[in-house]
């Protein structure tokens, strides 16, 4: 009956217990929604590292200025920019360089010529060190010339044929999600990207009208060689390689790193505010909800209710109601967080990659918790004061 | 069951606060015997509810000690003490005391639903009480929509309930109607006749003609009406 009366009591108060069960739900929204957000963005960051892949990137001097540089590699804004090849070659014979490979860029047109506006990179798979080992886990085998490989964003299905610049490209395998801006592009290999270029430069769809699609590439990305420093290197190509700007890759996503911490730091702020409030909020509630039925505590010890018994109701009327808002909380947390990661991603300019099922059921439940163990903490205080009661003045109305 | 206070004292602090103490209820030896019905009167503030409450196990007496039977009520601790109550004292407090979840027929089977469940037979005999104080009707109302006099008689069902050895009565026909006093009044002797040992506290003239013994309390001193 105890377990029941306690269900009853949260029943028989409808605006109270949808209060208390408004309150815990705020508190787990914020505890798990901003863990959630936090580990996205981790997540995101450490995805947009990996898929990077390499110590130093040169890029033509003409794309040199870092913010153009980074609208194209990490904001994903469809662009393009060349150099000749011989200014790989040339990078290719400084010291201190392990791995070296060039990519090459192509932006399709939203003209009739293109099914999708996307970045089209390209890149040579027999020194690709960057692209190729993400692309394997989707795909095994040696892209033909012709096939594609596209980000998980994309409206593209493997054996979907898709046309840029006039080419049919045929969809090989589609990349697994990274929360970066490689979900919207296109991958290609070398042979098909410089088809590609060459049908853009013969429509006149190309900026660049007078380059050899044959002798240009867009960056280098280097691995720099054991006991050299990347400082190093990086100088050493700035000094020797004309017309070209060697640029350190955790210094292209530092900007974001610190966007990052700033988000996390805010979201955590706001974690300690709401909740501080809410427990205070909950200690009130709890406390006004027992004062108010002092006289029907007093009537249950009168009829032989244990100081324990009524203790254990209040913390039972506690649990229930905090587990029903710990539980609503976390499923609008991570509901909302899955059904509008696109929108938040583009409101916070940062990349963003949901944690495993797993990891969001681990949050979940530890979000739940931490509610419950505030929400009983809370209701602990009222409980222990309730089962001190002075029953008999309180029937006689003098407490 | 006879309950026997022996030099039952009960002081209270002052507001003011120190050394300074209210005696409520002088050093008081007495048997409340089962198969009577006691009535208890006297002003208020005397010390009558005091002394209810004291023998109900619900207030430490400064000294003394209360025993039911052979039970010394306050030797026990809170959990067996509150059980023994639950089984085997029946209290009827002044003021409303309704459980206001629950409806009337689930407040009456409170005092057995609250370690267990009510068999058929308890809600067979649930029905009956509510139906001998004439409230048989209001069983499926919530406690919200009863008036005062309502409320009352729900209680005493509820103290019933139990077929209690001890019943302790503070002032159960306050908000009755005289009809309704005079079932109470019939329903406590009844009792009483059935083997229980009943204290009533009252203020309601008429009350002495149902009392097998009538007490007098004044300023925390009890005296039989015949002394």
């Amino acid at each position: 009956m105890r377990q029941n009366l306690a269900v009853r009591n949260l029943k028989a108060k409808p605006v109270r217990t949808g209060i208390l069960i408004l309150l815990t739900a705020l508190l787990s929204l914020m505890i798990c929604g901003g863990t959630l957000l936090v580990a996205s963005m981790r997540s995101g960051l450490a995805s947009l590292e990996a898929r990077l892949g390499a110590d130093i990137m040169v890029v033509p001097y003409e794309a040199k200025t870092k913010s153009n540089l980074e609208n194209i590699v990490l904001q994903g804004n469809p662009g393009y920019f060349y150099m000749p090849v011989e200014r790989y070659e040339k990078i290719a014979s400084l010291d201190g360089i392990a791995q070296i490979s060039a990519q090459f860029y192509l932006a399709s047109a939203s003209s009739g010529c293109c099914s999708i506006p996307v970045q089209i990179i390209g890149f040579d798979p027999e020194t690709d060190f960057t692209i190729t080992p993400w692309i394997r886990r989707s795909y095994a085998k040696q892209l033909q010339t012709g096939d594609i490989v596209v980000g998980n964003d994309l409206n593209a299905f493997v054996g979907d044929t898709l046309q840029f610049y006039g080419v049919n490209c045929h969809v090989a395998a589609k990349l697994d999600k990274t929360g970066t801006y490689y979900d919207s592009a296109v991958f290609t290999s070398v042979e098909t990207i410089r088809q590609l270029i060459a049908s853009s430069l013969e429509k006149g769809m190309n900026d660049f009208s007078d380059i050899d699609p044959q002798s240009v590439v867009s960056t280098v990305l280097i691995n720099v060689a054991e006991g050299y420093s990347t400082e190093e290197v990086m100088n050493d190509i700035n000094i020797h390689v004309k017309k070209v700007k060697a640029v350190q890759t955790k210094e292209m996503i530092s900007g974001i790193s610190a966007s990052l911490k700033g988000t996390s730091d805010l979201i955590g702020v706001l974690i300690v505010v709401v909740w501080g409030l809410g427990v205070v909020i909950l200690l009130l509630a709890f406390s006004m909800s027992v004062n108010e039925r002092k006289r029907e505590f007093a009537a249950l010890r009168v009829i032989g209710a244990s100081q324990r018994n009524l203790a254990s109701l209040v913390m039972q009327e506690a649990v229930l109601s905090g587990l029903a808002g710990a539980v609503c909380g976390t499923v609008i947390a991570v509901m909302g967080i899955t059904a509008f990661h696109t929108a938040i991603e583009e409101q916070l300019g940062l990349p963003f990659l949901m944690p495993s099922l797993g990891k969001q059921m681990l949050t979940s439940i530890i979000s739940i918790a931490a509610v419950l163990v505030a929400g009983t903490a809370a209701a602990a205080v009222s409980a222990y004061r309730i089962s001190r009661i002075d029953t008999a003045l309180i029937l006689r109305g003098e407490q | 069951m006879n309950v026997t206070t022996k030099q039952l004292t009960k002081e209270f602090p002052r507001k003011s606060g120190g050394s300074n103490r209210f005696t409520a209820l002088q050093p008081l030896d007495f048997t409340l015997e089962s198969g009577k019905l006691t009535v208890l009167m006297g002003r208020s503030g005397s010390g009558k509810s005091t002394l209810l409450n004291l023998l109900a196990g619900l207030m430490h007496p400064t000294a003394g000690t209360v025993m039911v039977g052979e039970t010394d009520l306050y030797a026990m601790p809170d959990r067996e003490l509150s059980a023994f109550r639950n089984q085997h004292i029946s209290v009827i407090p002044q003021g409303q005391t309704a459980i206001y979840s629950l409806n009337v027929l689930e407040n009456v089977l409170l005092p057995i639903t609250l370690n267990g469940t009510a068999g058929t037979s308890e809600i067979a005999y649930a029905k009956q009480l509510l139906e001998q104080l004439g409230i048989a009707e209001l069983a499926d109302v919530q406690p919200s929509e009863l008036s005062g006099g309502e409320l009352r008689r729900m209680a005493i069902a509820r103290a019933f309930v139990r077929r209690p050895e001890i019943i302790l009565a503070d002032e159960p026909t306050a908000d009755l109607d005289d009809e309704n006093t005079k079932i109470v009044f019939e329903s406590l002797k009844s009792a009483a006749h059935n083997g229980a040992a009943v204290l009533m506290v009252t203020h309601e003239n008429g009350a002495e003609q149902y009392a097998d013994r009538l007490c007098v309390m004044k300023s925390g001193v009890l005296t039989d009406a015949e002394e």
